[in-house]
């Protein structure tokens, strides 16, 4: 892993080992958050595949129904029929923080259209086939599963994008952002040491010449301190 | 206070209507492109559009997909399902986990 290009001093060493620290704390909380939005996800994923089937196979069956009623009536009639509908739909949307993703919740009331309350059927009975009536109803049963399989799946892509996103912040702080700071401050150890080295021995350089130098003088002292006895000594016994 | 849209061709979308969704009987993707980006900022909190047009149009139907809303859902219209709502969510699996893990059950049934 390429090293931070920075001086190694003794400041900067202190200030990397801080963000060294911040940054693994942040490594272990993003990987426990992307565990745990993984978890849900998967649950709600799994959910959300087995709704889809349910909804999808009685869209189906409404469809049948649509395609019966369409084949008995008239199309001009069948417009006719669904021109004005009975019942209204207000939703009302929510929300829900799962691990800090902000997820939309849907709920709806039925809301009165024109006319009177009780059923749903926006025609007579009289021109219009039973088939109608049942693919109606079967819709207005579907409808509610429809609803709650929109959340799901509005869920479902929102925490995918979170939990990309996490796993990409998580990437980068496990194998780029760590490893360099590592790299880094033990670059600044070495070279902080190797200076220390360097001084060691310059000092004990230093010391070896003074010690030298010393000796040197008291060799001095003591030739010259010799060289006076022994004349004082040729001077006595001349 | 949110609407509830239905866009599809109009035999597809018309019962939708009587149950009190806002339909929007379209004849082809273009059609139905255009309608999109009139009414995505329409306070409409779901919308869905019926498969067949929804494959050809995936790509305007891309730059909503982050926004908290509206909801874009895939359903299967009186044509029959396509597989695309099984394929998106696939897709968001994929996205999640880097390895598709929902779905290699059904594929291996379908291959054999």
């Amino acid at each position: 892993m390429e090293r931070m290009n920075v001086n190694p001093t003794r400041m900067i060493l202190t200030s990397l080992k801080k963000k060294l620290v911040v940054a693994t704390r942040g490594h272990k909380l993003l990987k426990d958050k992307r565990d745990e939005l993984m978890k849900q996800f998967l649950e709600l994923a799994r959910q959300n595949k087995i709704l889809r089937q349910e909804v999808e196979q009685k869209l189906a069956l409404v469809y049948q129904n649509f395609a019966i009623a369409g084949a008995v009536m008239s199309p001009e009639f069948m417009e006719e029929a669904l021109m004005f509908p009975k019942q209204g739909v207000i939703l009302s949307i929510g929300r829900k923080n799962v691990m800090s993703v902000d997820v939309p919740v849907f709920s709806f009331e039925k809301g009165e259209g024109e006319g009177d309350s009780g059923d749903i059927y926006p025609y007579g009975f009289a021109a219009t086939s039973g088939e109608l009536d049942k693919a109606i109803s079967g819709l207005s049963e579907v409808f509610a599963s429809m609803l709650d399989l929109a959340a799901m799946e509005k869920e479902v892509g929102l925490l995918a994008e979170e939990i990309e996103k996490t796993r990409r912040r998580v990437n980068a702080l496990e194998y780029v952002m760590i490893p360099k700071l590592e790299v880094t401050i033990k670059y600044i150890k070495m070279k902080l040491d190797e200076n220390e080295r360097g001084n060691q021995t310059r000092l004990m350089k230093v010391k070896d010449m003074m010690l030298e130098e010393a000796i040197r003088e008291k060799k001095k002292r003591d030739e010259a301190i010799l060289e006076a006895y022994k004349q004082q000594k040729r001077q006595k016994s001349s | 206070m949110y609407k509830i849209g239905v866009i599809g061709p109009w035999d597809s979308v018309s019962g939708f209507k009587a149950v009190g969704l806002t339909a929007f009987p379209v004849r082809d993707s273009e059609e139905a492109k255009e309608i999109l980006d009139r009414i995505i900022n329409d306070n409409y909190g779901i919308l869905y559009i019926v498969e067949g047009l929804y494959k050809d149009m995936t790509q305007e139907i891309e730059k909503y997909k982050d926004m908290r809303i509206p909801a874009i859902i895939p359903i299967p219209g009186m044509d029959g399902s396509y597989g695309i709502g099984r394929a998106n969510l696939k897709k968001a699996v994929e996205r999640a986990v880097g390895a598709d893990i929902l779905f290699q059950n059904d594929s291996e049934e379908e291959g054999r």
